[in-house]
């Protein structure tokens, strides 16, 4: 077989059931087109060894006809997963040497199924950052040009590791984790697909906690078939995470193709900003027709809430923020800098181990819970999180199925382009995205048009509580309709 | 609501960040953007609405009151900085 990195997931998995090729072969090509990838520099770990002892696993397995829904499937780890004896950063300076002794629940159901791990993959600092640009490891260039020139351009974030290498064929799917549009935006930024499930369909146990009551996991893909089969093995009841459901799992794979017709598809009025331009108008547009020429039906809806989403999430991730990271204080992990007694030691680990970003997010959380503040500030937004979340519950009274937005307000920008005089700048990119996690929905983001760069641009559809399935064969239909699949040119080999 | 240089120091120290003097002017101004915009919020009528507890339908589970997991005192301590016989090891705290 020519190529095999440009196989979609469920290709590859089906050329290895039927012995076409080998788990070997995948694995070995993966890890060379990263080796030659290296200048984007998705992967923080590359893992050659564990890659070519899990595919001759799988190849056993697949001689003898056995083998789990992924036996042999190639896949990146967004470096905010435990991993069981293999470094994991979350890309902070602050666990540069953090080897777990144990594997995330995620992680581990992958390899359960019989995925391969090719290495770990390149995000913002503890996922903080809409562009990868504040990981401690260095910024990620997308595969992504605009057209006519080779300034490097960013992949999004904070998954922004997990995005590239799966648009440039250095996986077949990849993990990443959404606390505010974390996969929604990168995806729709490098022309690939990626869901944020439900709050409490995978378990939080063993990722590097941002916002607990926020983050998710969910995978990336080229195709939506892909992310369903990807998700099928992530989710899933886990009694070490007290907010996971146990919910059965569908076979999530059985909603592609399912007929769309009569589905009710809701369209937010607040979310047509103002000042939008054409060009992320038209592809929503061409999203509404073609949901409406399988046969769902448009209606119009109002989210009043939506925008004071961004403020309350400003101020609720950066609180969870501040308590969940109150735990590397130099004791019993990561970086310790000696200090003159053991607060010294704190404060000086503390700057020295956090970036920018993550200081500053620290810093307002501690703020906004502070003695005095914390009414005005925590109490208020979680109210106003009440309000959103009740704006979504009666437009799913009112009969809706599904909303449909644009995934982001632009495409992707250029490094170094965005927010570096005031940080709200790169924070309105989760404009559209954040609201889904305030209310715990499921959100998923699909390819569905192009720039003026001739970057890509992706629709964003929001759903039910546990309407995962819906999502899946709603954004099928707006994926078959966009047309061919988005690569870009390898300038890179 | 905006905060000054005094304030910038308390938060930082709560938040056990070492700050340096010449880092407070630029963190004021960041803080005090945020709170710019996050100000908006203001205008939401929030009477009588619950905060969100959880975005989830769905009930606490409860678990057997026994010990579980553990008994594996090097693995809890691998990547600790400093050990010493089987604890971990910080600077002398008299209070």
């Amino acid at each position: 077989m020519a190529d095999v990195t440009s196989l979609t997931l469920s290709e590859a998995r089906d050329a290895l059931r039927a012995k076409k090729i080998s788990a070997k072969e995948l694995a070995d090509a993966h890890l060379s087109a990263m080796e030659k990838a290296r200048v984007l520099n998705a992967y923080v770990l590359e893992t050659p060894e564990h890659a070519q002892k899990m595919a001759a696993a799988s190849d056993a397995k697949l001689a003898k006809g056995e083998g789990g829904p992924l036996e042999g499937i190639p896949l990146g780890v967004k470096d905010l997963f435990a991993t069981n004896g293999v470094r994991t950063t979350a890309c902070s300076k602050i666990l540069e040497n953090f080897v777990p002794q144990y594997e995330s629940t995620v992680t581990s159901q992958l390899w359960r199924d019989g995925a391969v791990m090719l290495g770990k993959l390149n995000n913002d600092e503890f996922a903080m950052g809409s562009s990868n640009e504040t990981s401690a490891l260095g910024n990620v260039i997308s595969p992504w040009r605009r057209k006519g020139d080779d300034k490097p351009l960013v992949p999004g974030g904070s998954s922004g590791g997990s995005a590239a290498a799966v648009s440039a064929q250095l996986c077949l799917g990849a993990t990443g984790t959404d606390t505010g549009g974390s996969i929604r935006q990168p995806a729709a930024f490098t022309g690939i697909v990626g869901i944020k499930p439900t709050y409490g369909r995978c378990s939080r146990w063993g990722i590097v906690a941002f916002a607990s009551s926020l983050d998710q996991a969910g995978p990336f893909a080229r195709t939506v078939q892909d992310c369903a089969i990807l998700l099928r093995s992530m989710a899933g009841h886990d009694p070490k995470d007290s907010t996971c459901s146990d919910r059965p799992v569908p076979d999530y794979e059985k909603a592609i193709g399912k007929s769309v017709k009569g589905m009710k598809i809701g369209i937010p009025k607040e979310y047509r900003v103002e000042g939008m331009p054409a060009e992320i108008d038209e592809p929503w547009e061409k999203g509404r027709e073609w949901l409406k020429a399988a046969g769902a039906e448009i209606i119009d809806i109002s989210l009043p809430h939506t925008k004071y989403a961004l403020s309350a999430y400003y101020i609720i991730a950066p609180a969870e923020a501040s308590s969940n990271l109150a735990r590397y204080d130099g004791v019993r992990y990561g970086l310790r800098v000696p200090g003159k007694d053991i607060v010294d030691m704190y404060e000086q680990t503390r700057a020295a181990g956090f970036g920018k970003e993550v200081r500053r997010r620290i810093m307002i959380g501690t703020y906004v819970l502070s003695a005095g503040y914390y009414d005005a500030y925590y109490l208020r937004a979680q109210k106003v999180r009440t309000l959103i979340k009740q704006d979504f519950d009666n437009a799913w009274n009112q009969g809706v199925d599904a909303i449909l937005t644009p995934a982001t307000p632009s495409g992707a920008f250029g490094i170094g382009e965005k927010g570096s005089s005031d940080p709200v700048e790169m924070y309105l990119n989760d404009i559209f995205t954040v609201t889904v996690n305030m209310a715990g929905l499921p959100g998923i983001s699909v390819p569905a048009g192009r720039d003026h760069d001739g970057l890509p641009l992706g629709l964003q559809l929001i759903g039910k509580p546990f309407g995962e399935e819906d999502l899946f064969a709603l954004s099928h239909v707006i994926e078959q309709a966009a047309g061919p699949r988005m690569v870009p040119d390898r300038w890179w080999r | 609501m905006s905060v000054d240089a005094a304030t910038v120091r308390r938060i930082a120290h709560l938040a056990r960040i070492a700050v340096a003097d010449n880092e407070i002017e630029h963190l004021r101004g960041e803080i005090n953007n945020m709170l710019a915009f996050v100000e908006q919020l203001n205008e939401v009528n929030v009477d009588g609405v619950e905060p969100t507890a959880s975005v989830e339908d769905m009930k606490l589970k409860m678990r057997d009151d026994v010990v579980s997991d553990g008994d594996y005192v090097k693995r809890v301590l691998a990547n600790a900085p400093a050990t010493d016989d089987g604890f971990f090891q910080v600077p002398k705290v008299v209070e």
